[in-house]
């Protein structure tokens, strides 16, 4: 608050001093000039209000008191010194979704920021909590959920790091007990285009693994990843990934993602990857084809694989294959009224293991329809063996219905029915209420 | 391990090496002489292209008659941005929902939030509606650093082009004089045209227009338009029927006859209010490219202040 004081008494002395510095317009001067004049200060004084903005968006500190010269601020205003130019430790960082210059706000007396008190909070990350609440009615008693719960709340801790990476927490609290969804450092300023990641992180293999539950589109997840791609938390593992962009023809975009990881996902029945010894690593590979179509419908196709060690025994492995396609349409003239993502996944699954590997198959078709603006209705067609006994198919269908008081609250009805192995059949009614607090995050694509 | 093994591996980490080199070499800029200029909407592109000429390549990744609010991340868009040189935002939290992800995924990093090649325009223009008091979400969609439609007032228009001019002379040192030449022209051009604007719209002064969305601040501070409500009860909430029927009485009350909409709202509440009210729906552009024929920031406010003064003379 000092500093904005500091600012504001500045803009008052630049006036002062420019008015006192040309006594100019005398009676006789030209109108225009004078009126050239009173829109040069005016300028001058939004330029310095965009950098009062700035500053009160980081509501920061200044280490610097800059001299009240109006010729120093004229040359501050337009200047915008790279942050590699800047002391990287004394240059304040703009959380991730604030697009503000916090390292490119200069004065004449230096980079602004740096440790003053009230700097501090400048640097915390951008919070975000997003509740997930559930309820289930109806008999399954092959997978039983509890009537009400609040399934998940999420917070989401997200902050640039230094000029070339950023970090992102996402802390997952049940009922009971916490657990690290993701936690990992992106380097983006990378040479020739990689991007990097190292953390732990849901593994680039398909969709729905990548996704966090308040961004599907149900609220369950398909049988499918249940059944072959280690159940709700998925294929979350701690290592390390890099991603590159190839360069590919007619307005392509290919993109190619390798990773590794420790070789521990998901828990008990649904353990895909367990890691006995140390040099048990899981590897994933993603690569994603997008091409816009239209300007409103644009297809995007991926291919994933996974290799890891399983529980069976040290020395069984587990391979994964997976294909995904999505096509999308959004028309941009009524992009927030109507809109159109149908989406399937196929899983293939050998898993070594006594007495006979199996090799299971699983996928699930969806569709999701913007009625309104606040309005979605979708559907979902699920099949699919069982990793660890492939004779057993489960299927499966849901209806969704989709409401959106506002872009930061959901209201969703699902309507399930699920054939499991051995005809056992289960109707239940879901029903969800997912709310976000905070940082605005990213809307998913 | 046998020698097999190994000249297979040696073959391997061969072609892999191959691999990489050819990844790195693609990934180097193919020795551009422009250049490249991303901006988020095509507004800020018109003002980078009037100031940068034929030494930049500018391209939009929002479209003018999109609401630049609900982008879609595509992954088409990080070609370009993996490509850019400068990037240009309007800022002010506009583009929070599907920019942050593109920037930090397009492997770039001269365009960086802080980095050199990232220009917030908001910056160097005049921001109105900055709340002062406590900001909840149970205003709505509020941007709490401001109204974040600030390009519609032209003398702003001047001051981002000013902006843009210089940060392309801090860049490109060698054509920093034809940079501020341009600039200087600009400025010329839009003061001449600004003249012709003002003259054209001064009679209209103090009139009461209704908006859809709160986005016409700095054009109604410009021109003297009295905006007296939105369509909207929230910024970002769809209409509802009661808020409609309060909106109407003051309308009537008030003697307002105009309708702002963008082209990308629905037209069935602000057609039927114009029918209650006896009315007119002005389907303004906030954005260049909105129609086919728009193609500038000068075009743009030529054809908006067309269709108001029009729809102004038909409602006296």
């Amino acid at each position: 608050m000092k500093h904005v004081i500091g600012v504001t008494s500045l803009v008052f002395a630049i006036v002062v001093s420019s008015w006192a510095q040309q006594p100019a317009a005398p009676a006789g001067a030209d109108n225009s000039a004078l009126e050239q004049h009173i829109r040069d200060l005016e300028d001058r004084i939004i330029a310095l209000e965009g950098q009062v903005r700035l500053l009160k968006a980081q509501g920061s500190a200044p280490a610097a008191t800059p001299s009240p010269s109006a010729e120093a601020v004229a040359a501050s205003a337009p200047a915008n010194p790279s942050p590699s130019t800047a002391e990287p430790s004394s240059a304040p960082v703009a959380p991730a979704s604030e697009p503000t210059q916090a390292a490119m706000v200069t004065t004449p007396g230096g980079v602004i920021g740096g440790a003053g008190a009230s700097a501090a909070k400048v640097l915390n990350p951008d919070i975000s909590v997003i509740g997930d609440f559930i309820g289930i009615a109806g008999h399954n008693s092959v997978q039983t959920s509890p009537s009400l719960q609040m399934h998940e709340s999420e917070i989401g801790l997200q902050a640039i790091i230094d000029p070339y990476a950023r970090g992102d927490f996402f802390i997952s609290f049940g009922e009971e007990g916490v657990n690290l969804e993701e936690g990992y450092i992106t380097f983006t300023s990378l040479p020739a285009g990689f991007v990097a990641r190292a953390g732990k992180m849901r593994a680039a293999f398909g969709k729905v693994n990548t996704m966090h539950n308040h961004v599907l589109p149900f609220v369950d997840r398909p049988l499918a990843t249940n059944n072959l791609v280690a159940g709700e938390d998925g294929i979350d593992d701690a290592g390390f990934s890099v991603e590159h962009i190839i360069p590919a023809p007619k307005g392509i975009f290919l993109d190619l993602t390798g990773q590794v990881f420790r070789g521990d996902s998901g828990e008990g029945d649904e353990n895909v990857f367990h890691a006995s010894q140390k040099s048990d690593v899981s590897t994933v590979a993603h690569l994603r084809a997008y091409k816009d179509l239209t300007e409103s419908t644009n297809l995007d196709i991926g291919f994933s694989y996974a290799r890891g060690h399983n529980d069976a025994g040290p020395n069984f492995v587990t391979n994964l294959y997976g294909v995904d396609a999505t096509l999308r349409w959004k028309p941009l003239r009524r992009s927030i009224y109507h809109s159109f993502v149908s989406r399937s996944e196929l899983f293939w699954s050998q898993r070594q293991q006594l007495p006979s590997e199996q090799r299971a198959f699983g996928f699930y078709s969806s569709g999701e329809y913007q009625l309104a603006r606040r309005w979605f209705t979708g559907g979902r067609f699920d099949w699919s063996d069982r990793a660890r006994n492939a004779s057993l198919t489960d299927k499966g269908g849901s209806i969704i219905l989709t409401y959106w008081p506002s872009e930061f609250s959901q209201i969703r009805a699902q309507y399930r029915f699920t054939n499991y192995a051995n005809d056992i059949k289960a109707n239940e009614l879901l029903f969800q209420i997912l709310f976000s607090l905070g940082a605005h995050g990213a809307h998913p694509f | 391990m046998n020698r097999s093994v190994l000249r297979v591996l040696r073959r391997d980490c061969l072609v892999a090496l191959a691999t990489l080199l050819v990844l790195f070499l693609s990934a180097l800029p193919a020795a551009a002489k422009k250049l490249n200029i991303v901006t988020s909407t095509t507004d800020m592109a018109s003002l980078a292209q009037e100031v940068g000429g034929d030494n930049v390549a500018v391209d939009s990744i929002a479209r003018g008659y999109q609401d630049p609010h609900f982008v879609e991340a595509k992954p088409s868009f990080l070609l370009k941005l993996k490509q850019a040189d400068l990037l240009v935002v309007v800022g002010l939290q506009l583009e929070i929902g599907w920019l942050p992800p593109l920037i930090t995924q397009s492997g770039n990093p001269r365009i960086q939030t802080g980095a050199t090649g990232y220009l917030d325009a908001s910056q160097f223009a005049d921001i109105l509606d900055v709340p002062t008091g406590p900001v909840t979400r149970a205003m709505g969609d509020v941007h709490p650093l401001g109204n974040p439609h600030y390009w519609l007032d032209p003398n702003n228009g001047r001051r981002i082009a000013k902006g843009i001019a210089n940060k392309l002379a801090e860049m490109d040192p060698p054509n920093a004089a034809t940079y501020q030449q341009r600039f200087q022209d600009f400025d010329k051009r839009l003061t001449a045209a600004q003249q012709k604007w003002d003259t054209e719209m001064k009679p209209f002064r103090g009139r009461k227009v209704v908006t859809y969305h709160n986005s016409l601040p700095n054009f109604a501070h410009h021109f003297g338009l009295n905006v007296i409500g939105y369509v909207e009860p929230r910024p970002g909430i769809p209409p509802t029927p009661s808020h409609t029927i309060e909106l109407m009485a003051q309308m009537k009350r008030e003697n307002c006859k105009i309708i702002m909409v963008e082209p990308y709202f629905d037209r069935k509440t602000p057609d039927s209010i114009a029918r209650e009210t006896g009315g007119t729906v002005v389907e303004y552009l906030p954005s260049v490219g909105g129609e086919k024929e728009v193609t500038d920031y000068f075009k743009l406010f030529d054809y908006d202040i067309g269709l108001l003064t029009k729809a102004f003379q038909a409602n006296p």
